[in-house]
């Protein structure tokens, strides 16, 4: 086991310099815990997440294979790496630089800011370094009663529909409403009082019939099950699946440690483009000395160029926050500016309202990445940075450039960015016809399902209903059904 | 294992859950993950050429996008119809990983050919190569070609000693340019020596065979291109000297350089013992098997133009290529058109000699498999 080695004299330091000229900018954060770690080390944590321990899963072997195999290839080297708890842990690599660990500790109070104040955080548990070591202390206990493999097995199938979440729904509702064989009063017709002899011309038969049709029509949606269409599938399983209680408690697990993880999905750009933000800030504002400016351009250089014909998100959030300081300082928002047809006259717009800070501190805490990009995104920025979109040419073989149109940029970005880029799928029917079979709904918007992955997904899902499960979605613009009774996966178009 | 202290990290937990990983992409357990092993590639740099890395992944199934729907958004120069600027841009990290990466940043750093053949090595557990010169001592020529201060009279050398006196006249005073008189000491005495001649470097040739007739497309050349540089980078990092040499054949082989070996586009028939006995002359001729560590590598699809020519192949193989080869392998690559007859025909006369290696190369994906089945014999 190791031990974590403390932060040198030096580091200390400037941590404190550091941290007290984040707050004197009106940062808001968790306290920030910095640990100097190897490299090895640090792709171990990464593999892990961030999180010292987690349960035990190849997942986290595999993403260990990629970063050290990315970092002895010399393809990429972690040198920050933060987590969303409160203390707020951080690791520094033990090789950088003074001036690189400089940069981190910068980046890294900006993203224990955005933690805390960002609206989509709110829910999330910030003691989950404990609450993680708990998960991995009972998926252990499982393993060792019920087998490596069966218990991996079943993890398997959970994190396959981990994706399947409620992002506004942190709490398992109960659901099924307890039927105790009387009559419910509000299911017969009510007539209308009236002295008998005008019974007939008040509660007429139009009337009546029309309770009727009202009364059968709630009986009908109270039969469905669930009544509502539910996002929540993890929860709607753990409710109503036939599950052992270490699978239950499995597929808990997963649950919610995918919700924990959700809003930094939703926030991706943001996040980084928030902290980027404010480490240029405060490095260039005192806390870079005159021989580190160098380093410090070019490294920072690195972490915010343009991939070749990929969006960096790290960029593209430092510069719509800049775009945002500047258009609010200058007054370049409002009715007034919308309305204004004056290139010039919108170029050289400057009421000198002086709000900049202000407002990006209120987007920080109110938008996710979705919001942020619709609400923000101007024809102007889109221009300024270069944004296309591209697509995949059947012919040539490779992506190519398709239009710098704001319209179509602006909606490309946002449906990629709309549910943190996942299919929205609901149950729809728990009783599906009538044999307790299992029916999701595709909403679909345009982009298919992956059909191959689609099918095993099922399969998965049948493990944890345990009854024949489906799905209706579309593929190449016709309408499917797809499922799965066990044995084999049927298609049926309709 | 320190659960309450969250902020100490169990070095077996990653080390065990890596394990686990590696031993699934082996395919020693979890069987029913097989199928969803991809062995994905990292695009790493060697000066200015990309260089590929395998890195096997489980694409666990979801409920996910189709990978090729609708393109995306990206930013740079360039007008519409124009490739995206620098190439394929990277998939996002929406696959529910996203957030779990915060805060990781990319720094480029140059990688050697040598390290990247030993990352290789170590990848694919490949055992270091046994060079063939090694074993061979008796077989040296000893030449009296040095000098010694010490000898029998026999074999004095006379110039030699006459210098070393010379020499030493001249740096003492003694000598007098009027009156040359040497006599040299028994220290300026010099007799011939024997010397091991010096063994040659162990030397290695590799002998590249390509199969370019009308059934050998571009995809199927890509994969032998990407196999042949893996197969090279290894061998290069073994041998100090590395030799190699390429020929195609159709109907008729020829020798041919490096470029023109991965572009050409012939198409006729296919003559696999046209190959065969071009690379036997070539061998013969520059490549005697005492000093030479060879090996061959023949790619094809495995349509061989008659019964008759793969028996005249296979006995060539029997009867001369094999005992003066350190190591024969045949990858055949599927193609629509070829049969891959060839293959299991070598299959059947060759089974049990270890020379022979033979892979059947589906796909891009079976590179791997494929670099690991030839290289792994660790002749």
């Amino acid at each position: 086991m190791a031990r974590l080695k403390p932060l040198s004299k030096e580091l200390q330091d400037w941590r404190d310099h550091i941290r007290a000229k984040a707050v004197a900018a009106g940062l808001d954060f968790f306290e920030v815990t910095y640990e100097v770690v190897d490299a090895g080390e640090v792709n171990e944590i990464a593999a892990l997440g961030g999180f010292p321990q987690r349960y035990p899963h190849w997942r986290f072997g595999m993403e260990y294979d990629r970063l050290a195999k990315s970092y002895t290839y010399g393809l990429s080297k972690i040198y920050e790496m933060v987590i969303n708890t409160d203390p707020c842990y951080a690791y520094l690599l033990t090789s950088n630089s003074l001036m690189e660990q400089k940069l981190v500790m910068a980046h890294v109070y900006g993203h224990s800011d955005f933690f805390k104040n960002n609206q989509f955080f709110a829910h999330t548990n910030r003691r989950m370094l404990d609450e993680m070591a708990n998960h991995a202390v009972r998926v252990r206990l499982h393993q060792e009663k019920y087998g490596v493999d069966t218990v991996e097995e079943f993890m398997d199938a959970c994190l396959s529909i981990d994706n399947l979440i409620d992002l506004h729904g942190a709490a398992i509702r109960r659901r099924r409403k307890e039927s105790d064989g009387s009559e419910d009063p509000s299911k017969q017709v009510q007539k209308i009082q009236a002295k008998s002899y005008m019974d007939k011309y008040v509660n007429t038969p139009e009337y009546l019939e029309g309770q009727k049709q009202r009364i059968r029509a709630e009986s009908e949606a109270e039969k469905r099950f669930p009544e509502n269409p539910e996002r929540d599938v993890l929860g709607f399983l753990l409710e109503n699946a036939p599950l052992a209680d270490w699978q239950q408690d499995c597929l808990s697990i997963v649950r919610h440690e995918a919700l924990y993880f959700a809003p930094q999905g939703q926030t991706k750009i943001m996040n980084e483009g928030w902290a980027s933000y404010w480490h240029t800030k405060l490095m260039t504002e005192g806390i870079l000395t005159d021989a580190e400016v160098i380093d410090y351009a070019d490294t920072h250089s690195g972490t915010t160029a343009v991939q070749p014909g990929g969006l960096n998100p790290y960029k593209l959030g430092i510069e719509l926050f800049r775009d945002i300081e500047e258009r609010w300082n200058k007054g370049q928002f409002g009715k007034d500016w919308e309305d204004c047809d004056d290139y010039l006259a919108k170029q050289t717009w400057d009421k000198k309202t002086l709000k900049g800070r202000e407002k990006i501190f209120e987007v920080r805490k109110l938008y996710n990445d979705v919001t942020f990009v619709d609400t923000f995104m101007t024809e102007d920025f889109c221009r300024r940075q270069k944004l296309f979109t591209f697509a995949h040419n059947e012919r040539s073989g490779q992506n190519e450039i398709e239009s710098r149109e704001f319209a179509k940029v602006k909606q490309q970005l946002l449906a990629q960015l709309t549910n943190f880029g996942q299919p929205i799928i609901e149950v729809v029917d728990a009783n599906h016809l009538n044999r307790g079979e299992l029916l999701l709904k595709h909403r679909h918007d345009g982009r298919d399902l992956k059909s191959d992955y689609a099918d095993h997904t099922l399969r998965n899902l049948f493990k944890l209903w345990g009854r024949p499960v489906h799905i209706e979605t579309a593929l190449e613009g016709k309408s499917v059904h797809v499922g799965f009774d066990g044995k084999e996966v049927t298609k049926k178009e309709f | 294992m320190g659960e309450g202290d969250g902020r100490v990290f169990t070095m077996s937990g990653i080390k065990r859950d890596h394990s686990r990983f590696r031993d699934i992409v082996r395919g020693k357990i979890r069987e029913n993950l097989k199928k969803f092993i991809s062995n994905g590639e990292m695009i790493g740099r060697k000066g200015n050429d990309k260089v590929s890395i395998p890195v096997p992944q489980i694409d666990l199934p979801r409920f996910t996008f189709g990978s090729n729907q609708g393109g995306g958004v990206g930013q740079g120069e360039g007008n519409p119809g124009d490739p995206v600027p620098g190439g394929e841009p990277q998939e996002g990290d929406g696959e529910g990983k996203a957030g779990q990466n915060e805060g990781q940043h990319e720094l480029e750093v140059e990688v050697s050919m040598e390290e990247l053949a030993e990352m290789l090595g170590k990848e694919l557990q490949l055992p270091n190569i046994l060079p063939k010169g090694s074993r061979d001592v008796t077989s040296k020529s000893h030449k009296y070609t040095d000098i010694h201060t010490l000898g029998p009279q026999s074999l004095r050398h006379f110039k030699r000693t006459y210098r070393e006196a010379l020499k030493r006249q001249i740096a003492s005073g003694i000598y007098d340019p009027k009156n040359p008189v040497i006599i040299p000491i028994k220290q300026d005495m010099r007799y011939r020596g024997w010397a091991e001649t010096p063994r040659p470097q162990t030397n290695a040739v590799i002998l590249y065979i390509m199969d370019v007739s009308g059934s050998m497309g571009d995809e199927q050349k890509e994969i032998v291109r990407t196999e042949s540089f893996w197969l090279d980078a290894w061998l290069r990092s073994q041998y100090k000297g590395l030799t190699r040499r390429y020929i195609i054949h159709d109907a008729t082989a020829k020798e041919v350089d490096e470029d023109t070996f991965y572009r050409v586009r012939e198409s006729g028939g296919t003559l696999i013992s046209s190959a065969y006995k071009l690379a036997l002359e070539m061998l013969k001729k520059d490549y005697p098997a005492a000093d030479w560590n060879i090996y061959v590598f023949h790619f094809s699809d495995g349509d061989n133009w008659s019964g008759e020519d793969t028996k005249v192949c296979l006995d060539l193989l029997a009867d001369e290529m094999l005992p003066i080869v350190n190591q024969f392998a045949y990858g055949q690559v599927e193609s629509r058109y070829g049969s891959g007859q060839f293959f299991k025909d070598l299959l059947e006369r060759f089974n049990d000699n270890e020379k022979i290696v033979s892979s059947r190369i589906a796909d891009r994906e079976g590179i791997y498999e494929s670099i690991k089945h030839f290289l792994g014999a660790g002749r």
